[in-house]
């Protein structure tokens, strides 16, 4: 299996309190991942640096000559200006710019590609609405949408069931699950219940990381880890994190 | 029309259409950015500039293009390393700019005639040559905003996305606000320093009720600053009313008008 991203000793932090210590992760080809952790542990950081939105202290992230300029990125739910004037197709087409073109013209091909997409997730209807329009789901799959036209290797999504209503979450998973098949999934998230059924590793930070694959932990490793999190047991999802917790 | 053919009058019109252009393609972006604190400071900056330019004898207009740029750069330098909270610094900016201005004003020997028109606003005491630099801001104000359109819609819309699809996050914000300053010099002749940030969004403001389009609300944001600016110069030349303060309330009172319309016509 290929190695998509690997990220060795990687340490970063705020001022003098390192938020991140030697952290090591490697990520394959047809991974789907959950990651978890306490608030302020770092999950969201970590996803950040792999995207190059921080720049860490030290350590190495090496990605995979194929994915250059193909991680897809889905911000938390409230990350953009919501109130921006844009409608839901010119919202798609921002996915597309990048440092290479940002200069020129949207092409036809662009213009294209956002139409497929957005008829693929639903929202095709909704393209000349303008965004504050959205519901919550709708929101949800407009950013994913955004991260799909610019044709990722990998996506990473940031608590993507966080803020919309269960039939959409339903929905969002189905398309998540369907994603899977053509791309490795990263997902940053509190609650792992929806992604039960696909995952295949779990890596837990907290400052830390430690990752173990699918059914590596056993639920008396969990327990001695966590010291508490009896509920995540319940879901029968082995782990990956965990010092500090 | 008799009165058309006073170069003042023709000054006045050129004026308020370069105005309205400015405020149109600007505004919008410093409403949906949230900048328009950092606009109101910018603006109070370049009386620093005018006050030094005064003193110096060079044209006014040079001292504040000059003070309201150099204060850009040092924002957007200091907003990237967060180096102090954004309000703090645009408070200490805008009062230490006004007090260069007046303490170089005070130290100007004699009269200076024109500081009320920059101050608060004269489009009737626009001189030709002001024209012709205005005209030049307005112009790159013009070729930038289309040349780095998209990039400046990505960073209103989602700076870290944009950051994350590697762009220039970090050039485009400090040329945003440099063309933020150059519309705010374009600006200052028409309604002066104190009301320049009214120009910058009630435009805006009405356009905002009529599209939900950026680049629609961009174009409207230049009709109906060319129709309060000019409305503003007619009444104010008929009335001897002081013309910054009659296109501010023409814009106030066609923003209460556009909303109670709206309220009143169900959809």
């Amino acid at each position: 299996m290929k190695k998509l991203i690997e990220i060795r000793n990687l340490y970063f932090g705020f001022g003098h309190a390192p938020l991140l210590e030697d952290i090591n992760l490697d990520i394959y080809e047809g991974d789907y991942i959950l990651m978890m952790g306490p608030n302020g542990g770092g999950k969201t950081t970590l996803l950040k640096l792999m995207m190059g939105i921080l720049k860490p202290l030290k350590g190495e992230m090496n990605f995979h000559p194929e994915i250059k300029n193909r991680l897809g990125y889905v911000p938390q739910f409230s990350d953009f200006n919501r109130s921006f004037p844009i409608s839901v197709m010119d919202m798609v087409l921002t996915g597309c710019i990048s440092s290479d073109n940002y200069l020129k013209r949207y092409t036809s091909s662009e213009r294209d590609k956002a139409e497929a997409i957005l008829k693929r997730l639903n929202l095709f209807e909704k393209s000349m609405e303008n965004i504050n329009s959205l519901s919550g789901g709708e929101v949800q799959r407009l950013l994913i949408s955004r991260a799909l036209v610019a044709d990722p290797a990998v996506l990473l999504l940031d608590e993507p069931t966080t803020s919309i209503d269960q039939p959409s979450q339903s929905t969002l998973i189905d398309l998540l699950n369907d994603l899977h098949k053509e791309m490795t999934i990263v997902i940053v998230t509190h609650d792992p219940t929806p992604f039960a059924q696909i995952y295949k590793h779990v890596a837990c930070v907290n400052h830390s990381l430690h990752y173990h694959n699918r059914g590596e932990l056993d639920a008396g490793h969990l327990e001695e880890v966590y010291g508490c999190p009896v509920e995540l047991l319940g879901h029968g999802i082995p782990h990956v994190l965990l010092d500090r917790h | 029309m008799d009165i058309l053919s006073y170069e003042f009058i023709q000054n006045a019109i050129i004026a308020g259409i370069l105005a309205s252009i400015a405020c149109g393609l600007i505004g919008p972006f410093v409403v949906s950015k949230r900048m328009v604190f950092i606009s109101d400071g910018l603006s109070h900056t370049a009386f620093g500039g005018l006050g030094i330019a005064y003193w110096a004898g060079v044209n006014p207009l040079y001292g504040a293009i000059g003070f309201v740029l150099l204060t850009a750069v040092i924002i957007g330098l200091f907003e990237e390393k967060n180096l102090y909270r954004n309000d703090l610094l645009i408070g200490i900016l805008w009062s230490v700019g006004m007090a260069i201005g007046i303490i170089f004003i005070y130290l100007t020997p004699g009269f200076a005639p024109d500081l009320m028109s920059f101050l608060f606003g004269n489009i009737l005491t626009v001189p030709r040559s002001n024209i012709v630099i205005i005209s030049i801001l307005v112009c790159l104000v013009l070729l930038f905003i289309t040349v780095f359109y998209k990039g400046f819609v990505s960073i209103t819309l989602d700076e870290e996305f944009s950051r994350a699809r590697g762009l220039p996050v970090r050039a485009l914000n400090v040329g945003l606000l440099l063309l933020v300053a150059v519309s705010i010099v374009a600006l200052i002749q028409v309604v002066g320093i104190v009301l320049i940030i009214a120009l910058l969004t009630i435009p805006v403001a009405i356009a905002n009720e009529l599209s939900i389009r950026f680049r629609t609300i961009m174009l409207i944001s230049v009709l109906i600053g060319a129709l309060i600016c000019l409305g503003g110069l007619a009444i104010s030349y008929f009335v001897e009313l002081p013309s910054g303060a009659v296109i501010i309330l023409i814009g106030g009172g066609l923003l209460g008008a556009v909303k109670l319309l709206k309220a009143a016509v169900p959809r």
